[in-house]
Order: C-alpha cells, then sequence, then structure tokens
C-alpha cells in the first residue's frame, strides 16, 4: 500500500513538473493555426517548420551564437579569474580578507539593473558596445564573485599539507598546481563552471542593454516575434525548446559533482 | 651537511610557540624529538623544512642561512602523521613524484622506485590510487616518496602514530636502517618515550616549546635534566610528590615526616620536588613501613605481560607497574613502597639534583 502511495504521488509530482516543458515542446511542433485553433493534447499535424525557419534565418541563429559565446566567454573568464582569488582565499591570511571575501559576495546581492547604466555608458565610449565580450566582460560581475565562493569551499577541502608536500618534493607553484592540484577541485571547477553558464544564460537585461545587431543574443531576438501580425506561437515555442537545450546538456555533464557540491554547503 | 637551529623562536600573537630553541643535527644521524603534543615538535620541524619562518633566530645548512631559500629549493623530505599523498595519482606516480621533478632519467626512477617499493612491500599496489590503499599502505606510499629522494634532511612526524600495533613494531625498526643507507640528517618526532628508546640515537625532549634537554637517548632517559625532562620521558607519567627537608626530617604527602637519611641523604635542607618511575613504584598489601605510602586502588589498567595499577594515595594518584596480570578490585587498600636508590630528586625550580644510581646528569647540550 505504501509503495502504491508513494509511486502516485511521485508521478502526480513528476507529471505536474514536466507539463510545462511538455506543453512548449508540444506547442512547438504545431503549426499557429492549430496552437490557436483549438486545445489538441498532442500536434494533430506535425511540423518541423518552426525549427526550420530558426536555422534557415540568420537573426535567429545568429542570436543562439551570439548568447552561447558570450556564455562561453564568461564562463571561461570567470573561472580563471576566480581559481587564484579563491586559493589565495582559502591558503593565505592577509589584512581584511574576510571582509573583502564578503564584499565579493555582495556583489551578488545587487540587482543588475543598476549596473546597466553605467555599463552601457562606459563600453560605449571605450567601443566595446555590442560585442559578445561586452556581455562576457559584464555577466564576470556576478559570475567571478559566484565562482570564487564555490571554489574556496572546494580548495578549502584539500588539506594544505598536499600543498606542502609538493613543495618538499620541489613542485614550482604552476607545475602544482596544474599537474596536482586541478585534478583535486575539478569536481568544484565543474560546478562553478556550471552556475556561471547557467547565470549567465539566462540573465537578460545587461544582455539586451548592451547590445543592438551585432551581438544581439536569443533573449533580444525573441521580442521581435511580437509582430504586428500577431504573436508568433510556434516559432516562440521552438526557440524555447532551443533554449532550455544547452543547459540540459551541461546539468547531465555535472550532475554528479553538483551533488557534491551541494554536500559542501556552498551551492 | 649539517643543519642547525639557532635561537630560533616562533611566537603567534602572544603566544610562544617555539621558544628559543638551538639544536644542531649532523649528516648520518638519528635525532629523536619526544615531547606530548602541542610541545611543538610539528612545529619545529616545519621551521627545520622551510615551511614556516621563525619569528627571530635563524636556520643554517653548513654554516649558512637558509631562512631565504624557498622550501622546493632544498632537500628535504617530510612524512607527515596523517597519511599525505596526491590522490590523484598512483602509487607508483606518487613514489616517483620527486624524482620527476627534478628530472631524473627514467631507469633511475624506475630503480628507485623499485627499491623503494620492493623494501616497503607496496609491489602490489604500484597500480592503485591511493585512496585504494588502508591507512599502513598510504603512510608507506608516503614514506617511500621520503625514500627515494635521497634528500640530506628527512623529516618524520609521528609517522607511525596512525598505524595499527605490528606495522609500527615492524617499521619503527625498518625505517632507521633504510634511512642511515642514504647518509641522511633523520630527525623523528614521537611522543611515546619507549618508541624514543628504542630508536635511539640522539633525543631532544621537548616542553610546551622548549628543548628541555638533548643528549644521547639513553642517557636522558637515566638522568634527566630537570623535571619538565622526566616528564616527557615518562610513559605512564612520573610519580611525584614534594617534600620539604629542614634537619634531619622530610615531611610526607599525607601528612607526617620521616628520617631524612632514609629519603633524601646529604642534602641541604629546602623544598624538593620527589619523581619515581612506574616501575620502581613497588605496589602490595599495606605493611606500614617508613617510605610506603597506603591508599585504595582507583583503577587497574591491565596490557599483555604487565598490568598498570592505579593508587589513590590521597595528595593524588600514582601508578605502580606490576608484571603479569594482576586484577586489583577498586577500592582495594594497597600501598606503594619507593626505594630511594630510585628516585630522582628535583629542586624546587625543577632542575636534577640527584639520578637514580648516583647518576648525575651531564647535560652534553649539542650546541
Amino acid at each position: 500500500m505504501r509503495i502504491q502511495t508513494r509511486t502516485i504521488v511521485i508521478t502526480a509530482y513528476l507529471l505536474l513538473l514536466f507539463l510545462p516543458i511538455y506543453w512548449l515542446v508540444n506547442m512547438s511542433f504545431k503549426t499557429n493555426a492549430e496552437i490557436t485553433g483549438h486545445l489538441s493534447f498532442w500536434p494533430h499535424h506535425p511540423t518541423l517548420g518552426n525549427y526550420g525557419h530558426i536555422f534557415s534565418d540568420p537573426v535567429w541563429y545568429n542570436g543562439f551564437l551570439h548568447s552561447l559565446s558570450y556564455v562561453f566567454l564568461n564562463t571561461i573568464i570567470s573561472v580563471a579569474l576566480a581559481l587564484p582569488a579563491a586559493y589565495a582565499f582559502s591558503r593565505y591570511r592577509f589584512i581584511g580578507d574576510k571582509h573583502l571575501f564578503f564584499w565579493l559576495l555582495s556583489n551578488l546581492m545587487a540587482p543588475p539593473a543598476v549596473f546597466a547604466m553605467p555599463f552601457f555608458n562606459l563600453y560605449y565610449s571605450v567601443g566595446l558596445f555590442d560585442t559578445v565580450w561586452a556581455v562576457a566582460l559584464a555577466h564576470c560581475l556576478f559570475n567571478v564573485p559566484l565562482a570564487v565562493w564555490i571554489l574556496e569551499g572546494f580548495i578549502s577541502g584539500v588539506p594544505r599539507e598536499i600543498d606542502e608536500t609538493a613543495a618538499l618534493d620541489g613542485y614550482s607553484f604552476p607545475r602544482f598546481f596544474v599537474k596536482i592540484f586541478l585534478p583535486l577541485i575539478a569536481n568544484g571547477i565543474g560546478v562553478a563552471a556550471f552556475f556561471c553558464f547557467m547565470f549567465s544564460w539566462v540573465e537578460q537585461l545587461l544582455a539586451t542593454t548592451l547590445t543592438t545587431i551585432h551581438a544581439k543574443p536569443i533573449v533580444a531576438v525573441m521580442t521581435q516575434v511580437y509582430s504586428a501580425a500577431g504573436m508568433d506561437w510556434g516559432l516562440l515555442s521552438a526557440v524555447g525548446v532551443l533554449t532550455m537545450i544547452p543547459g540540459a546538456i551541461v546539468i547531465w555533464f555535472v550532475r554528479n559533482h553538483i551533488a557534491k557540491g551541494f554536500a559542501l554547503g556552498r551551492v | 651537511m649539517s643543519l642547525e637551529l639557532r635561537n630560533v623562536s616562533l611566537k603567534q600573537g602572544q603566544d610562544s610557540i617555539i621558544d628559543d630553541v638551538s639544536l644542531l643535527f649532523e649528516r648520518g644521524t638519528m635525532n629523536v624529538l619526544l615531547g606530548p603534543t602541542l610541545a611543538g615538535k610539528t612545529t619545529l620541524m616545519r621551521l627545520m623544512a622551510g615551511l614556516d619562518k621563525p619569528t627571530s633566530g635563524d636556520v643554517l645548512v653548513d654554516g649558512v642561512s637558509v631562512l631565504q631559500v624557498p622550501v622546493r629549493r632544498r632537500s628535504v623530505a617530510m612524512v607527515y602523521q596523517q597519511f599525505v599523498n596526491y590522490p590523484s595519482l598512483t602509487v607508483y606516480e606518487n613514489i616517483a613524484s620527486p624524482l620527476r621533478v627534478a628530472g631524473l632519467p627514467k631507469a633511475e626512477i624506475e630503480k628507485r622506485v623499485a627499491d623503494a617499493s620492493r623494501v616497503l612491500r607496496l609491489d602490489p599496489f604500484l597500480k592503485r590510487l591511493p585512496a585504494q590503499l588502508s591507512g599502513g599502505q598510504q603512510q608507506r606510499t608516503a614514506i617511500a616518496r621520503a625514500l627515494v629522494k635521497h634528500a640530506e634532511l628527512v623529516l618524520l612526524d609521528e609517522p607511525l602514530a596512525n598505524l595499527d600495533y605490528k606495522l609500527r613494531e615492524e617499521l619503527r625498526e625498518e625505517l632507521p636502517k633504510l634511512f642511515a643507507a642514504t647518509g641522511t640528517i633523520l630527525v623523528y618526532a614521537t611522543t611515546e618515550p619507549t618508541e624514543a628508546l628504542l630508536l635511539g640515537g640522539t633525543t631532544a625532549t621537548l616542553w610546551q616549546g622548549r628543548v628541555t634537554q638533548v643528549g644521547p637517548t639513553p642517557s636522558v632517559y637515566r638522568s634527566p635534566a630537570n623535571i619538565d625532562a622526566a616528564r616527557v620521558f615518562s610513559d605512564p607519567p612520573l610519580n611525584e610528590f614534594t617534600t620539604t627537608l629542614s634537619g634531619p626530617r622530610a615531611t610526607l604527602p599525607r601528612g607526617g615526616d620521616i628520617d631524612a637519611q632514609s629519603l633524601l641523604p646529604n642534602l641541604p635542607d629546602g623544598i624538593y620536588r620527589i619523581g619515581f618511575r612506574v616501575e620502581d613504584a613497588k605496589l602490595g598489601t599495606v605493611s606500614g613501613a617508613p617510605l610506603a605510602f597506603p591508599g585504595q586502588v582507583a583503577v587497574t589498567e591491565i596490557s599483555g605481560s604487565e598490568s598498570f595499577v592505579h593508587l589513590d594515595i590521597g595528595s593524588g594518584t600514582w601508578v605502580s607497574l606490576v608484571l603479569g596480570v594482576h586484577d586489583w578490585k577498586p577500592g582495594a587498600p594497597a600501598e606503594i613502597r619507593i626505594d630511594p636508590a630510585r628516585i630522582f630528586v628535583f629542586d624546587e625550580g625543577g632542575r636534577l639534583v640527584r639520578a637514580p644510581e648516583a647518576r648525575i646528569a651531564r647535560t652534553s647540550a649539542l650546541v
């Protein structure tokens, strides 16, 4: 009896959870006529037209490419900058280290809207405006502190004696860091990269403010379908599905590391 | 090579971790740092290795200060009490690690790793990761890594403390031989007096960050220079009491006094601290003899062929070593008899006045 109840509850919960996702996928294979016409639980006239449109129209697929490029750039920059910082916070004591660490975190609390204006003005004057770099760098504001915070937890989990043994063995610091240390915190790097990726991927305000044409992210392109002819439901759904895929792939790769991150209490 | 610590001190804020330590270590010698936990053994080793810098004083190799030489340029190997290996490298790569960094030819690396893994019986595990080994195997990997390096200074920080009894016995015998063959300065930290005696060599006793005595291990054991050194070198702890000698009488801890000549012959008046080891505390039924201290049995610890009987004598608890398995019931009346020829006599400040068998301390400090 108990097992049955549990199965029912879990199934109901999963159904509830997957309903919107299913509906999105459902809509993406329908024509606009079918979507607005009548209620159908699966596509009666399935079509790949919506996807075909996205992959044939440069405005659409470039939107994806722009988003992906600044997200990857940002993830790499954030983790690369955060690694030495997190190592220093974990291993060295210096004046104001705790305050600095907290100040880094407090950057996460500021609303992005506050920074939209200064970033706009700054990037415009240095010629970075409307490039993927503009967005990638702007997102560092949130992602570097986040990555430092996550990595510091993982690095502190590695005994200091390992660093010392490496020094006694004669390793130079860079060699030790790459050969010995990085493999030990691979989990942490995976988790940090995942969160940088997700934050950057879903962030909309800075991404749309700092670009116009040449680096227009997918979220900005999506606003175009609110046209005079009404809403292109099918196309929007297809974009929605494609937007979820990179996140799903990344989650698949780091799912085991994330559990470890949770165990460390830093995620 | 020789390593010298010259008036080395380390302070953390107001606390003195290491207090004015001067020691000299010569090539090819076995040196024991003996002291209880928190005495500063690990810190002292870290100072020798260059992992920490002293607040004052100097560390010299062959007479030249090495304080500015980074750790990786020194010829030092260290084995920690907790098993420290590189988790992501196999046992083979762990052992080979210092040789690879030094850029030794491949054949030489293979030969040295093979030799070390043979004597430390790690052959079957070379392809495994440290996490797949038992604690003893992990520590042997760490020891092997220190061994292959042929470092001029090898620091073993309680390397056997976390190992099981049998392995500890075996390795304790082998370790000095292994390292002696490389002509290194071997420094071995331990909390156990018996371990120090088994290792031999030179012993420096540490107490609260200070070196209380340095000398050949057996002679430090026989004639501790002061009460701190004697305490460090006694396990179970030294039995102690204080007596006031005035004229012909000496006071006793439970009250009353006895004829001074029977306890402290030929000493001037004053306050003395008496210490005697557990094996010199003879346990028996209450007889009322002059140098017998009656009390109640508090607890009996049986360790194989010996028993430690703790006796509550009113002013404190003394321990007596009894051969064989005895089961003294807690609360049973008993007495501890002491032999005046087997006691250590310290003055009020803790300096040795008289050691058993009339051996007066020869503090052959090495500096």
